[in-house]
C-alpha cells in the first residue's frame, strides 16, 4: 500500500534525505530531501551514481521506507530487473518519478 | 645537541630514551639505563619530566586487528567542506568511534582527512552516507579503501 499523499510529497529532515554516491564512500555532494528534489537530481547527477544506487536497491528502500510510496518503489524495482544502464536508465527513472508525481497531484487517491 | 620542544629542552639522552620507548614502551628504567649506560634513576627522572610536559603523551598497545580475528576494513576519506564549517565538521568527525584519525590539509583547497574503520564495505558505506554526508557543510567525499599496508609507524625512527 502506498503512503498518504502528504507523507509522500513532504520534505524530509536532512538526516533522512537521499545522498547520491558514485561508489562506496564517494559522495557526489548531491542530495534530495523530497520526491520533487529527487526528480530534479535524476537529471543532474553522474550516471554512475544512478547505476550504483539502482543496483544496490537504495532508491526503492528510500522511496518505500522514508517517503512511504510503495507503488513507486515497486516501479523502480521493475526498472532494476530490466537491467537498464546509462542514459536509458536516467530517462526511464525520470519518466517513472515524474509520472508518479503527476498522478499523485492530479488524483490524490493514487497515494492510497 | 639540545632541541627546545614547546619550552622544554631535550638533550641527546632524552631523544635516545624516547627512541627506545617508541620501539618498546614496556622497557623498564633499568633496561633503558643499561642500554644507554646511565643510572636507572636518571632514566626515571627524564621520563617523569617528559611525561609532565606532555612530550610523552601516553603508552598504548598496538593491536594487529587482522591477527586478532576481528573482521574490519579501513578507508581514507577526503572530505571537501565549506571552509566556514570545516573546523566544526572535523570536531564532529573526531567524536565518531568509527573514525580513528582526523586532520586537515591544504593543497589546492583545504580538505579534511579521516581514517575510518568498519566491519565491511556495507557498514562503511552506511556510516559515511548516514553520518558524514548529512553533516552541514560537507560538499563531497572521496573514499579509498585500504587494501594492503606496507608500513605503519606512529613516529619517525630518525628522532
Amino acid at each position: 500500500m502506498a503512503g498518504s499523499l502528504s507523507r509522500v510529497l513532504r520534505s524530509v529532515l536532512r538526516e533522512e534525505a537521499f545522498y547520491f554516491f558514485t561508489s562506496i564512500g564517494n559522495y557526489t555532494g548531491q542530495s534530495a530531501a523530497s520526491l520533487d528534489e529527487f526528480l530534479q537530481k535524476i537529471k543532474e547527477v553522474n550516471i554512475k551514481s544512478l547505476e550504483f544506487h539502482l543496483y544496490r536497491e537504495d532508491f526503492e528502500k528510500w522511496i518505500a521506507q522514508t517517503l512511504g510510496d510503495a507503488k513507486l518503489a515497486e516501479d523502480i524495482k521493475g526498472l532494476r530487473n530490466m537491467k537498464v544502464v546509462g542514459n536509458a536508465l536516467r530517462d526511464r527513472l525520470y519518466f517513472l518519478v515524474s509520472r508518479r508525481l503527476k498522478d499523485l497531484r492530479i488524483t490524490p487517491q493514487a497515494s492510497k | 645537541m639540545k632541541i627546545k620542544s614547546q619550552g622544554v629542552a631535550l638533550d641527546d639522552l632524552d631523544w635516545r630514551i624516547l627512541q627506545l620507548l617508541q620501539e618498546n614502551a614496556r622497557l623498564t628504567y633499568t633496561e633503558i639505563g643499561n642500554k644507554l649506560d646511565v643510572a636507572h634513576s636518571t632514566v626515571y627522572d627524564r621520563i617523569q619530566r617528559m611525561e609532565e610536559h606532555g612530550i610523552i603523551k601516553k603508552y598504548k598497545a598496538v593491536v594487529d586487528l587482522e591477527k586478532s580475528g576481528i573482521q574490519q576494513i579501513m578507508a581514507l576519506m577526503t572530505i571537501h567542506t565549506d571552509p566556514k564549517e570545516s573546523e566544526r565538521i572535523a570536531n564532529r568527525l573526531a567524536k565518531f568511534p568509527e573514525v580513528l584519525e582526523v586532520s586537515s590539509s591544504f593543497s589546492e583547497e583545504l580538505v579534511i582527512n579521516a581514517k575510518v574503520v568498519a566491519q565491511d564495505q556495507a557498514k562503511m558505506h552506511s556510516f559515511i552516507a548516514q553520518s558524514i554526508a548529512p553533516l552541514p557543510g560537507v560538499l563531497r567525499i572521496r573514499t579509498s579503501i585500504i587494501t594492503k599496508k606496507y608500513k605503519e609507524e606512529t613516529s619517525p625512527s630518525f628522532l
